[in-house]
């Protein structure tokens, strides 16, 4: 009986030394999770994933756990619904323009709160285009990593079958209606088997037309995100011509324009031009089966296109030690070699311009130069719809932009409704 | 303990009551609790970032007056509930009927049938959006292959709500086909001989013996199509995402829109208030009115 006793007394003593043991090895090890989106095609999980753990293997004493959490709007809401429960992720990728959202909520710190002034100047290595919708009150609260504009892939088969210069895209809206007759193709029946061009209009509807906009020469919010201009005469020509092509031109297939297909549509020669983000660029290369061009937008008074895409926000949840080690993350995974590497792989846009002098991204831009072209887009580029309450905002123009394209709803008409839920949702914060 | 100090009428009452505790305990934690709770809930105003909610009355309730998203998505579910639960029900009852025929290879029959219900509802979603795909999708190469020109069925505010309905009929009837199949195979066979001898016909004999015989399950399967058709909402997230411009929006779409990708708790919770109204209507008129009409053996 005293063997089986002294036994159970050493058992315990050695469990109570392995436990602590365990419990300091886990007080070294900061744990962070980690939220991002997959809004483009192609294997951007397994990519992220290996990323990820480069990192870990770079920085033993920080343990980063990545979770995919479906489309920017689902990350954003799982975010947020995690941040309720009490433990949102301490670092995620969301859009930069859900920034004043996250502000308003108090779910994220800025990045000068966890840094001194002087290490701030990392900051300055990122292209400006990208920091308007990162800063705001004099703070920076995202660092940006998967970036974009809104570029145009053409088919080149297309092209020439239609008798067209396979080298060069419409560069104004006239040219996109006379190429987009050309490139529709119909057979005997009347039956389109080709369209010319497809602006989708699902998930990202908002973005697709406030391209249109600033071509058109108007902005859709003021910088405080606490206005918006969607009835501006300006915005409404915008929207009769992106109806136009569908109903007036016929270049477009009517209804609205799924988001997620398009690409495929675009693989099947179902539509010869397309509008999408770059960071379709590398699944457009792997999947289409025939030469294309990519080019910016065409215009109208003036080129343009939003920027898009998603930063790096640190939640305010995180205790310091966990906020040193995010922001370490952060600044790992968009160095200069990261953020090329990222670009060449996705397609969206390297963030900051001394990746594009990194031996990698100088070496695919020359056998690939179109890779560079929603970087020389940037220059034309205007930050992103963005303002408080910003999903209910942007699903207010989203649902006039359908309403518009299904015909229920006169292009102004639905501009002018929108204009008024937007006022009514930013009443609040407007002074 | 003294025997004559309660009597055994009262004893059982405690019985009663005590078994039934675990289970009242756990509706109220459930149901009932967050049922007030939402209702309160429906008075305030969220503060944003932590701050206090603010007592705003009936400010709620009355955009939902003027509130053109909530009218579209519950005149949506209205239509929803009037296409998926008549076709679903008649579907399943057909459906079961020919299963229960005894034709050659029914089991397999059965096995078709049911497949649709134990398939996730996400994973179903997917396979009908390549089948409503415009241009290459399945019904659009039928179509084509008759010569008919295309229809974006999702991308028009004409066809996205029959094509959500469809999937939910499709999804249903299976689920409900098991019901009635039970049912049937409760049905003495010898009513049906006696049925024969008296040289009723076969459509006679299922008007007048089967269905009201069936009375009983479609009461539970009303019930059940009744809270499908405000419940089933899994879906859209797939398929349209409500849209294009809420044509598909249904009640409970919208609220989980409202409450968790705008975080407006409060308006979310008047219009979950709505749809508990809805729910309780419909139950009291299936319990209180239609249940009378059930035969029950």
């Amino acid at each position: 009986m005293t063997g089986f006793r002294k036994a159970c007394t050493v058992m315990a003593a050695a469990l109570l030394s392995l436990t602590l043991l365990a419990g300091s090895a886990l007080a070294e090890k900061v744990n962070l999770t980690f939220y991002f989106p997959v809004s483009v095609g192609g294997p951007i999980t397994k990519i992220v994933e290996g990323m990820t753990e480069q990192f870990m293997k770079e920085h033993p004493d920080i343990q980063v756990t990545p979770v995919y959490a479906g489309i920017y709007r689902e990350t954003l809401t799982k975010a947020l619904t995690a941040l309720r429960g009490g433990e949102p992720p301490h670092v995620a990728v969301l859009l930069s323009t859900d920034m004043y959202t996250l502000i308003d909520e108090d779910a994220v710190v800025a990045y000068d709160d966890i840094l001194k002034p002087e290490e701030m100047g990392f900051t300055k290595a990122f292209f400006p285009g990208f920091m308007r919708n990162s800063q705001t009150g004099g703070k920076t609260w995202g660092i940006p990593f998967q970036r974009s504009t809104i570029v145009m892939y053409w088919n080149k088969e297309a092209f020439k079958a239609a008798g067209l210069d396979p080298e060069k895209g419409p560069a104004n809206w006239n040219e996109l209606v006379e190429m987009g007759k050309k490139l529709t193709v119909r057979d005997a029946s009347g039956k389109v088997t080709q369209w010319g061009v497809a602006i989708p209009s699902t998930g990202y509807a908002y973005w697709m037309f406030q391209a249109l906009a600033i071509q058109n020469g108007v902005e859709l919010m003021n910088a405080e995100g606490t206005k918006t201009f969607f009835d501006a005469p300006k915005a409404v020509e915008a929207l009769q011509f992106l109806v136009d092509l569908a109903h007036k031109h016929e270049v477009s297939p009517k209804g609205t324009i799924d988001w997620a297909t398009t690409p495929r549509d675009f693989f099947e020669r179902k539509t010869a031009i397309m509008w999408t983000t770059t960071g379709n660029l590398t699944n457009v290369r792997n999947n289409a089966q025939f030469p294309f061009g990519v080019g910016m937008l065409p215009a109208s008074a003036r080129p343009g296109s939003p920027t898009g895409g998603g930063n790096f926000y640190i939640f305010k949840k995180a205790s310091p030690a966990e906020r040193k080690a995010a922001v370490a993350f952060v600044q790992w995974m968009t160095s200069a070699d990261r953020a090329a590497q990222w670009g060449i792989d996705t397609g969206y846009v390297a963030v900051r311009p001394d990746a594009w002098e990194t031996p990698a991204m100088k070496d695919y831009v020359a056998k690939f130069p179109v890779a560079a072209v929603a970087r020389d887009q940037l220059a034309h580029a205007v930050p992103e719809l963005s303002t408080h309450d910003n999903q209910r905002v942007t699903k207010a123009l989203d649902d006039a932009i359908q309403a518009a394209l299904t015909g229920s709803k006169k292009p102004a008409e639905a501009l002018k409704d929108a204009q008024k839920e937007a006022e009514r949702i930013l009443r609040r914060y407007g002074k | 303990m003294p025997p004559a100090v309660r009597s055994p009428a009262a004893m059982r009452n405690i019985h009663a009551w005590l078994l039934l505790l675990p289970a009242m305990a756990f509706i109220a934690a459930f149901t009932h609790y967050p049922a007030v709770n939402t209702f309160i809930h429906s008075f305030f105003l969220d503060g944003r970032g932590g701050a206090p909610a603010q007592f705003v009355g009936l400010e709620h309730y009355q955009y939902l007056l003027e509130d053109e998203v909530f009218h579209k998505a519950l005149v949506n579910n209205l239509l929803f509930a009037c296409g998926t639960i008549p076709l679903s029900i008649s579907l399943a009852m057909t459906m079961a009927f020919l299963v229960n025929a005894g034709l050659a290879g029914q089991s397999a029959l059965r096995l078709c049938y049911f497949v649709p219900t134990v398939l996730p509802m996400i994973a179903v979603a997917n396979i009908w959006l390549f089948f409503y795909t415009p241009e290459y999708g399945l019904l659009e190469q039928i179509r084509g292959a008759l010569g008919l020109t295309g229809v974006n069925w999702l991308g028009s505010e004409a066809t996205a709500l029959p094509c959500v309905i469809a999937v939910a009929v499709w999804k249903d009837a299976g689920f409900f086909m098991i019901f009635y199949l039970a049912a049937l195979q409760q049905i003495p066979p010898s009513l049906g001989e006696a049925a024969m001898l008296e040289g009723a016909s076969r459509f006679y004999y299922y008007r007048k013996v089967v269905i009201p015989l069936l009375m009983p399950t479609t009461l539970f399967v009303l019930v059940n199509a009744t809270i499908n058709a405000f419940r089933m909402v899994d879906h859209l997230f797939v398929l349209t995402q409500g849209g294009p411009n809420n044509a598909s929006s249904l009640l409970l779409y919208y609220i989980y829109e409202v409450s968790f990708k705008y975080w407006d708790t409060g308006y979310g919770a008047a219009l979950t208030m709505v749809l508990l109204g809805f729910l309780a209507l419909a139950s009291i008129g299936q319990f209180g009115f239609l249940e009378r009409k059930v035969h029950y053996r």
